[in-house]
């Protein structure tokens, strides 16, 4: 009889504080209709900001991926000083809040920033750019494919490797026909989850962007525009195509768990 | 410095050089330089200086609720999750993949999209807002919206942290205990609990850290009132706006220091979990 009860207590809450918010998305952006939803997300603007989140994670994710294949490799293939430390550093980008990864971005491009003055003469803008926004997307999805294959690298062990450099590969030919192939599964679920974060960063993106409408507004930003101009339906339509990245990812993992769980 | 494996088997693994070359070079530019700029910033505002940037009522009060709610928040994190995990384990439950993967969908909910969710559902006519407002309660654009936002992202730190642990448990030791008459509560708070400290000390850490640097999902439903329902990383973009860099710097290294602290503390906690197992 508890059992039940606890049982029902925990749905309820899963219900109440994390059912009903995704209801909710799908519920406020359709309230008007399926037409209604598609104009609001066929609308020049939401067009133009989801382009400009593509963009971003086009050239953000790449950069952290091969970042996480090196972070990955050198962590889990060697024991150097320092290793810990760098172990720590790895996961701070994680933990720092997303507005302090913006402002260290406008500390040191911004107008007052170090290098304010000599971009301002060369006439180059990173802050409120399309550059500041890459860079606050970059830390903040940092360390996210590097997590995903070091757990992996580690369980995994290095005797393949070993074998195939006993057998006289070379450093290259062991990475790219014997250690990639393996890791192959992790890296691409890695690279999901930073693409579904750089496209849904909104913190340290809205510090660093300064919100110019069809310029430098992401996806989420554009959410936030235009619920603050009370266009709610439209807001959440948007929205709802976050929230379709998100549980896309979701669901890929439980595909991709049961093999990699051993 | 000196790498004792490429010293003694120089033909072994490969890539270190170049491996640990591309780490430390992309993580210094993205990450590292830009935080050391950060805190050299502050220095040079001098301890005055810094002192009189972090001081004033409306940088305590958004401190107060900060760290207050998170704290709120982080708690019933912890007994929402302890329940969650341990009925997703132990219990059968009718759907349970769904109920599995709804437990990380704040995880992957962009930070926005959950204020804004939140916020419909929690302002006075919304749906839950409205059960709650014959009480007189006020969630949204107030302080308890705070903590419903703070929660929400909260919750599958909690339950993916004591869920391994859980599961890698002996269920015979809860059986043992249930063939001798302990009811489910006394099973919980007898032979689950005491177990699971480690995990739950750390998934508590975790939704804390989480929920003090959070932004997106509050921002929506705190209705940024200054003095009332202001958060810290609120007034550092507030300051900002302002262009205040100095009040804004100072107030971003309390929040970095609190990053560090609380990953030490981590560490620390996995370290103890680790030699315990052993």
């Amino acid at each position: 009889m508890i059992r039940i009860v606890l049982t029902f207590l925990a749905m309820a809450w899963l219900s109440v504080m994390v059912l009903a918010p995704v209801v909710i998305v799908l519920f406020a952006g359709l309230s008007a209709g399926v037409g209604a939803w598609w104009s609001a997300i066929n609308d020049e603007e939401t067009r133009t900001s989801v382009a400009l989140s593509l963009k971003i994670a086009a050239i953000v994710v790449p950069c952290n991926a091969v970042f996480g294949i090196a972070a990955a490799w050198a962590l889990a293939r060697f024991r150097f000083p320092g290793r810990a430390l760098l172990l720590a550093l790895l996961d701070l980008p994680l933990s720092v809040s997303p507005v302090v990864s913006g402002l260290v971005f406008v500390l040191l491009f911004g107008a007052q920033g170090w290098f304010g003055a000599w971009l301002q003469a060369h006439d180059i803008q990173i802050i409120f750019a399309i550059p500041g926004i890459v860079l606050a997307t970059a830390f903040v999805t940092l360390p996210m494919v590097a997590r995903e294959l070091l757990p992996l690298l580690e369980s995994q062990g290095e005797d393949a490797e070993l074998a195939a450099r006993t057998l006289g590969a070379s450093g290259w030919q062991t990475f790219w026909l014997v250690s990639f192939p393996r890791m192959r599964g992790a890296l691409a679920y890695g690279v999901l989850l930073c693409t579904a974060r750089a496209l849904g960063e909104f913190g340290a993106v809205s510090v660093v962007s300064g919100h110019i409408r069809g310029q430098t507004d992401t996806l989420p930003l554009h959410v936030e525009i235009l619920h603050n101009e009370y266009h709610f339906q439209a807001a959440f339509a948007a929205a709802s195509l976050l929230l379709l990245v998100g549980v896309a990812t979701l669901l890929l993992r439980r595909l991709q768990t049961p093999e990699s769980a051993h | 410095m000196t790498f004792s494996r490429t010293k003694r088997a120089p033909a072994a693994m490969p890539g270190l050089g170049l491996s640990l070359g591309i780490t430390l070079t992309w993580l210094s530019l993205i990450a590292l330089i830009p935080l050391a700029a950060l805190v050299v910033r502050a220095g040079s505002l001098g301890w005055q200086g810094w002192l009189n940037a972090v001081s004033g009522e409306r940088v305590w009060l958004s401190l107060r609720l900060s760290f207050g709610a998170s704290l709120i928040a982080a708690a019933l994190d912890t007994a929402a999750g302890l329940l969650i995990a341990w009925v997703l384990c132990r219990n059968k439950v009718p759907f349970k993949a769904f109920w599995d993967v709804l437990v990380d969908l704040p995880f992957a909910l962009p930070t926005a999209v959950a204020g804004i969710a939140l916020t419909a559902l929690w302002v006075p006519d919304g749906w839950l807002g409205q059960l709650v407002a014959p009480f007189g309660w006020r969630i949204a654009f107030a302080e308890p919206g705070v903590v419903v936002a703070l929660t929400f992202i909260g919750l599958p730190f909690v339950v993916r942290t004591i869920q391994p642990v859980l599961q890698s448990a002996e269920k015979e030791l809860e059986e043992a205990a249930e063939s001798l008459g302990a009811s489910p509560a006394q099973i919980i708070w007898r032979v689950v609990l005491p177990s699971l400290r480690p995990a739950l000390l750390t998934g508590f850490a975790l939704a804390f850290a989480r929920a003090v640097g959070e932004y997106g999902s509050v921002i929506f439903i705190c209705g940024n009132i200054p003095m009332k329902t202001e958060i810290t990383p609120l007034l550092i973009v507030a300051r900002l706006e302002q262009y205040d860099y100095a009040g804004a710097t100072a107030l971003a290294t309390i929040m970095l220091g609190f990053s560090a602290l609380i990953l030490a503390a981590l560490q620390f906690l996995q370290k103890g979990r680790r030699t315990a197992l052993r």
